[in-house]
């Protein structure tokens, strides 16, 4: 059952980029990981899935295995339950790692998954993430419920310009299923 | 707010005006009949939760506006959906303590006209049920004890997780929920796993795995015994009961396991009727679980 070797070059890999990913919030304590595998062993992700594995995404960083780690689709299976962050010995919150790979990720590869595409897309023109349909703001009414508060998209708008996310959604590829 | 009503403005969120509204009307009607005060936030947008994959930056900015537009109304955020707490909470608490970060933010505000100052709470109702309300007047309340039902929780991660940020439970051990069960007299039986994820945040790149994982709750709540699952997240609540026939489907079992919100059950315990609490709305129908709270209790009435 022995894994393949893998070799890894000296040209793929970038040793300042732990010094990146380290000064994003939330990663700061990712070159104290030592690879003890506690966040792996717990991760209810990890249970059904052989490619998405925490303590190699950090070993990963480390490394300065940029262009793999940034393309590595995988990246997109954590869901945020933390209980890595929670029971992390070297206090590294993988959780918040992966979040900061996932940002610089979309930025490198210019891609990201269409649901999160869909979301921010809602979310910039109608300040919620799902377009909630008319007849569903009417059904309030004959429900008893008080009217759904207006949003402000105009601020919106002007928040994913500031941060350039809405330049960033519209040069991105997005793909599917993350198997 | 030590003395008189408790007044909180209401953060529904996203998801729970989209397609939840069961939740909304049973929270409404328990929190109301407890002295909750709600409010409607106004102007409110998404809590910023969804798009921290994105852009952590936009996420925070997202938070950080709804909380100044809280500062403004100086109301503390009652949140229904956990996610939303999380959110609003970890940037609350994250601008209150870093005075770098939020000076950066500010300055980003500035755009809006915005100042976070830090002098709002964000609580999630069953902190606001817990610590406002207290769980003496919530048994004072209960007319109709569920004592005949045996049932399990799922707290979901981001009421209780990570430790550090919330802080209001035992994240190995959680209780919140399983007291505020206990409050209507029906038995919550521990469960293997009790404070795992459901699945729900990736089921949009990749369904097989959260199918897994939510099947494998179930599993070990039905070998423990349980009659129904009781929520408090609306993502929770959508992978247990909205999408609870497509995991029978799938592995070809049947579960058939009714996924209450806490404020129906605790409706229910209050004296609400079931349709007062949106109970029809379920996918996977209470119908025997009604059946057997309002048999034992016209029983316990006529004898």
């Amino acid at each position: 059952m022995a894994e393949s070797a893998q070799i890894i070059r000296a040209e793929e890999i970038d040793p300042k980029f732990k010094y990146v990913v380290s000064k994003m919030h939330g990663a700061e304590k990712v070159t104290l990981c030592f690879q003890c595998g506690t966040c792996t062993a717990e991760c209810p992700v990890s249970r059904f899935s052989d490619l998405y594995k925490p303590k190699r995404i950090a070993r990963m960083v480390q490394l300065g295995l940029k262009d793999k780690i940034l393309r590595d689709k995988h990246l997109w299976l954590c869901t945020t339950c933390y209980t890595c962050v929670d029971h992390c010995p070297q206090d590294v919150e993988i959780a918040n790692v992966v979040r900061v790979l996932r940002n610089i990720s979309i930025q490198y590869t210019e891609s990201m998954p269409l649901v999160y595409r869909e979301l921010a897309e809602n979310l910039m023109k109608t300040g919620f993430v799902y377009v909630i349909p008319e007849s569903r703001i009417k059904r309030r009414e004959e429900l008893g419920l008080p009217p759904l508060p207006k949003t402000n998209p105009g601020e919106i708008l002007k928040i994913f310009e500031l941060t350039g996310l809405s330049s960033l959604i519209k040069g991105s590829q997005t793909f599917e299923r993350v198997e | 707010m030590v003395s008189g009503k408790p007044r909180y403005l209401i953060f529904l969120g996203c998801v729970i005006p989209y397609r939840l509204s069961s939740y909304e009307i049973s929270a409404r009607r328990v929190l109301s009949a407890l002295g909750v005060e709600l409010v409607e936030m106004p102007e409110y947008n998404c809590c910023g939760f969804p798009i921290d994959p994105v852009n952590h930056d936009t996420a925070v900015l997202l938070a950080a506006r709804n909380l100044c537009r809280a500062e403004m109304e100086q109301l503390n955020i009652l949140t229904l959906c956990n996610g939303c707490f999380s959110s609003l909470h970890k940037v609350n608490k994250m601008l209150r303590e870093d005075k770098e970060e939020r000076e950066r933010i500010n300055e980003y505000l500035k755009i809006l006209d915005m100042e976070f100052r830090g002098t709002i709470e964000v609580k999630h109702l069953v902190h606001v049920l817990s610590e406002d309300v207290g769980f003496k007047k919530i048994k004072d309340s209960i007319k109709r004890p569920l004592s005949m039902l045996r049932v399990a929780q799922h707290p979901g991660c981001h009421i209780i997780r990570p430790k550090k940020v919330v802080g209001k439970d035992d994240p190995e051990n959680p209780r919140l929920l399983k007291d505020l069960i206990g409050l209507t007299g029906a038995k919550c039986i521990s469960y293997r796993g009790e404070n795992e994820c459901c699945g729900n945040p990736i089921i949009g790149v990749n369904e097989d795995i959260p199918f897994k994982m939510a099947k494998e709750k179930l599993d070990h709540i039905i070998a423990a015994g349980a009659e129904a699952l009781i929520t408090v997240c609306p993502f929770c609540h959508i992978m247990f009961d909205l999408n609870q026939p497509r995991i029978e489907r799938i592995f070809n079992v049947s579960i058939g396991l009714p996924t209450l919100h806490y404020t129906q059950l605790l409706g229910l315990a209050m004296g609400f009727q079931p349709q007062e609490l949106a109970l029809d709305e379920l996918r996977v129908k209470p119908t025997a679980l009604l059946r057997k709270v309002f048999k034992e209790n016209s029983s316990q009435k006529s004898s």
